[in-house]
C-alpha cells in the first residue's frame, strides 16, 4: 500500500512538470501581446521596453527562461513575479488561498451531503413524488450555468440588490479568522452555486447505484438474516457509495473551474478571480503560478480519493 | 409420514405481481406440510413458482408488490397476515433461508464473521465477543478449516463452495427449525455441489431442523427429500414420497423431468428425452391443464378442463393433478419404462384397448 502511495505521488510530480511545460508554451506561443509593452504604459520608448524586457528576462531563450523557472520553483518554491505589480506569486496566491479554499470546502461538503442524502431518498422512495421533483430539480440545476444561477440569487436575495434581503451580496466575502459568522453567510449563495451542478449529478448517480445495489443478492440475505429495514438500507448505501467515490477526484477539477466564475460573479477575493484577471492581462507568470496551484490540488485530491477507494473497498486493497 | 403437526403447513397459497405487460401468476393455488426433521423436496423448471413461494414464507415478496393470498401457518401464526416486525423476528431465527448464487449473496465489503455476527446479535441478546466466538464457532461447524482466522477474511477470500459453506453457517446462526435451501448447489462445482448435500444432511441429523430443498435438478432431491413436490407454471403436479416419485412416478411432466437426466448405469446410445416446448407464460398461462400445450398425451378437453391435485386411491400419499385415466397413465409409463418414447408409448396404449380410449378425460 505505502508503495502504491509512493509511486502515486512521484506520477503526480511528473505530471506537474507536465502542466508547467504545457502552461509555459501556450502562454508564449499564442498570440497574446507582449508583456513587457502593456506594462511600459502609453506610447513607450523602444528602450523602456527593452529595459522592461531585461528586467523580466523575456529576452533570454524560452529553454533558458523554462529552466530558470523551474529552478526557482523547486529550489525556493519561487513561482515568479507578476508583470505588473512586481509582487511574487507566491504570496499573491497565499493571500488569495482562503477565500478558494473556504469555497470549494464548503461547496463539497454541501453537495456530498445534499446530493447523496437527496439521491438515497430518490432510489428509496423511487417513482414518488419527492424522487420526481428532486430529479427534475436536479436535471435544471446541471443545466444551469454558474454564472446565470449566481446573478439569480444575487438579483433574489442578496441583502443590497435583492428582492428578497436575506443573505449578503457580491463583494460581502471577509476571512474566517476576523467575522466566522459573516464568513459563513457571505458564502451561502457562493457555496450552492458551485455545488448544485455537482449536487444534482451526485443526486442521480447516487438514486441509480442504490436503487442497483437495493437489488443485489447480498441485500436479500440481509433481509433474510432478519436485519430491520435501516441497517439493510445502511448496507446498500454502503457498497452504492464506491463507485461515486471515485468521481470526487475529478469533480475537484470542475470545482476548481467553477469556483473562476463563482468568484467572479460573487466578487470573493481567490485564486480563480486573480487568475482570470491575469488571464485577461497576460501576467504569464500569475497565470502560470494559479495553474500548477490547481493542477496540485486535483493531483491530491485523485491521489487521496485512491487511497480512500482502497480503504473502502477490500477488493481493491490487495490487488 | 408422521401424523403429528406440521411445522409449516401452505395452505392455497397465491402469489401475483402486477407488472406493466398484466398480472403475473407466479405461484398458482399451492399446498405443502413441512414436518420438523424432514426435508421436502421442491422441483420445477426455472419460472414454476418454486423460489417465490419459498421467499413468500419469509414475507421477502412482501415489498415487491406482491399480492399474497392463502394462509402460511407456522408454529400456529399466520405468516402471511402477520405484520413486518413480527415476520422479522422469525426470518433468520426460526426460519432461515440460503440461494441459489453464493458468489453474490454475501456483502462484498463486509468481513465474513461481521456478517455473521450481525445475524446472531440481530435476534440474541449477546455481546459482540460472545457472538465473534458463536461465529468462529459456525465456520468450524459447517467445515471451514481454520474458522478462527477465517473469520476475519472477507468473502472474495473464499472459494464458490466456502462461501456457501458461510452462507449454510450464517443461516443456521439461530438454530432454526425450518431451512430453506434455493438451489443450494446450482452455481457450485459437481465435486463441491456433493459436499454441500452432504453437509446439509448432517447438519440436518446434528440439529434435528426441517429442511426445505428447492431445486430444477432431481439428483438434489433424490439425495436430500423425504417427500417431493413437482411445480409446474405455479402449481403442483405431483406430491409424494421420494420413493414414489421415483419409481411410481405418475404425471406426464414429472415423466418428462425424469427422462430428461443422464444416467451413470444406462446405455450412452440412450437418448434423453427432452420436454418439447417451451415454458409457459405466467401472465397468460395456458387454459385448462397448464402443461397440456407440452404433454405428449394431452386430449382436446385438456385445454379445458383444469386438474385438481387428487390423491391416488392406492396411494393416500400420492397427489396428482393429471386428467388422464390413472391406468392409461400407469400403462403409458410402463411402455416408457421399457424403453419406448412417448409417441410408441402412447401408439401402443392406444391400440391396446377401448377402455383406454375411451376412459381419457372420463369421470
Amino acid at each position: 500500500m505505502s508503495g502504491y502511495i509512493v509511486r502515486r505521488l512521484l506520477w503526480g510530480l511528473l505530471l506537474l512538470v507536465i502542466v508547467c511545460a504545457l502552461t509555459f508554451i501556450i502562454f508564449r506561443v499564442i498570440p497574446t501581446g507582449n508583456p513587457a509593452l502593456r506594462r511600459a504604459g502609453r506610447d513607450p520608448q523602444p528602450k523602456e521596453i527593452k529595459e522592461i524586457e531585461r528586467v523580466l528576462g523575456l529576452g533570454k531563450p524560452l529553454p533558458v527562461q523554462f529552466w530558470e523557472y523551474i529552478k526557482g520553483i523547486v529550489l525556493h518554491f519561487n513561482l515568479g513575479y507578476s508583470y505588473y505589480s512586481d509582487a511574487p506569486v507566491k504570496s499573491l496566491i497565499s493571500e488569495r488561498l482562503p477565500a478558494t479554499f473556504s469555497l470549494m470546502v464548503g461547496a463539497a461538503a454541501m453537495w456530498l451531503i445534499g446530493g447523496l442524502s437527496v439521491g438515497i431518498v430518490s432510489a428509496l422512495k423511487q417513482r414518488s413524488i419527492f424522487d420526481r421533483g428532486a430529479m427534475g430539480t436536479a436535471l435544471a440545476l446541471i443545466s444551469a450555468p454558474e454564472f446565470w444561477l449566481g446573478l439569480v440569487l444575487l438579483f433574489l436575495f442578496s441583502s443590497d440588490i435583492g428582492k428578497f434581503k436575506i443573505f449578503p451580496g457580491a463583494g460581502s466575502y471577509v476571512g474566517i479568522t476576523s467575522d466566522p459568522w459573516k464568513w459563513f453567510t457571505s458564502l451561502l449563495m457562493p457555496w450552492f452555486v458551485l455545488a448544485s451542478g455537482s449536487a444534482a449529478i451526485y443526486a442521480r448517480l447516487m438514486r441509480g447505484s442504490l436503487i442497483e445495489t437495493m437489488s443485489e443478492d447480498y441485500i436479500r440475505t440481509a433481509r433474510a438474516k432478519g436485519l430491520p429495514e435501516r441497517s439493510v438500507v445502511r448496507q446498500g448505501v454502503r457498497a452504492a457509495i464506491n463507485p461515486i467515490v471515485t468521481l470526487f477526484g475529478l469533480e475537484v477539477g470542475v470545482l476548481l473551474g467553477g469556483a473562476i466564475i463563482v468568484e467572479d460573479v460573487f466578487n470573493i477575493p481567490g485564486i480563480g478571480r486573480l487568475s482570470y484577471q491575469a488571464i485577461v492581462s497576460s501576467d504569464f507568470s500569475v497565470v502560470q503560478g494559479t495553474v500548477l496551484v490547481a493542477a496540485m490540488f486535483i493531483i491530491v485530491a485523485n491521489i487521496v480519493v485512491d487511497i480512500v477507494y482502497a480503504y473502502l473497498d477490500p477488493r481493491v486493497r490487495y490487488s | 409420514m408422521s401424523a403429528a403437526e406440521p411445522l409449516l403447513r401452505v395452505e392455497d397459497l397465491r402469489v401475483e405481481f402486477p407488472s406493466e405487460d398484466g398480472v403475473v401468476h407466479a405461484v398458482d393455488g399451492v399446498s405443502y406440510d413441512v414436518y420438523d426433521g424432514r426435508t421436502l423436496g421442491i422441483v420445477g423448471e426455472s419460472g414454476s413458482g418454486k423460489t417465490v413461494s419459498s421467499l413468500t414464507t419469509l414475507g421477502l415478496t412482501r415489498r415487491q408488490g406482491a399480492r399474497i393470498s392463502g394462509r402460511i401457518m407456522f408454529e400456529g401464526r399466520d405468516l402471511v397476515a402477520l405484520p413486518e416486525d413480527q415476520l422479522r423476528g422469525i426470518r433468520g431465527n426460526d426460519i432461515a433461508m440460503i440461494f441459489q448464487d453464493p458468489l453474490s449473496s454475501l456483502h462484498p465489503l463486509y468481513r465474513v464473521g461481521k456478517q455473521l455476527i450481525e445475524a446472531v446479535r440481530v435476534h440474541r441478546d449477546v455481546s459482540k465477543a460472545q457472538a465473534r466466538e458463536r461465529a468462529v464457532e459456525l465456520l468450524g461447524l459447517v467445515g471451514i478449516p481454520d474458522p478462527a482466522t477465517r473469520v476475519d477474511q472477507y468473502p472474495h477470500e473464499f472459494s464458490g463452495g466456502m462461501r456457501q459453506r458461510v452462507m449454510i453457517a450464517m443461516a443456521l446462526a439461530n438454530e432454526p427449525k425450518l431451512l430453506i435451501a434455493d438451489e443450494p448447489t446450482t452455481a457450485l462445482d459437481v465435486t463441491v455441489q456433493a459436499q454441500i448435500l452432504a453437509l446439509l444432511e448432517r447438519l440436518q441429523r446434528e440439529l434435528g431442523m426441517a429442511i426445505v430443498v428447492i431445486t430444477h435438478d432431481l439428483g438434489v432431491v433424490a439425495e436430500m427429500a423425504d417427500d417431493i413436490a413437482v411445480m409446474y407454471a405455479g402449481r403442483i403436479v405431483e406430491k409424494t414420497s421420494a420413493d414414489l416419485l421415483f419409481s411410481k412416478p405418475e404425471h406426464p411432466y414429472t415423466w418428462g423431468l425424469l427422462q430428461s437426466i443422464p444416467t451413470l448405469t444406462g446405455s450412452r446410445e440412450e437418448p434423453l428425452i427432452p420436454i418439447s416446448g417451451t415454458p409457459p407464460s405466467l401472465i397468460n398461462p395456458p387454459s385448462g391443464c397448464h402443461f397440456h400445450p407440452r404433454c405428449p398425451y394431452a386430449e382436446p378437453e385438456h385445454a379445458i378442463v383444469d386438474p385438481q391435485l387428487e390423491q391416488l386411491a392406492d396411494q393416500p400419499s400420492h397427489g396428482v393433478a393429471c386428467l388422464l385415466e390413472v391406468d392409461v397413465r400407469r400403462r403409458l409409463w410402463s411402455e416408457m419404462r421399457s424403453g419406448s418414447t412417448p409417441q410408441e408409448a402412447l401408439a401402443e396404449v392406444k391400440d391396446d384397448g377401448p377402455d383406454a380410449a375411451d376412459g381419457g378425460a372420463g369421470s
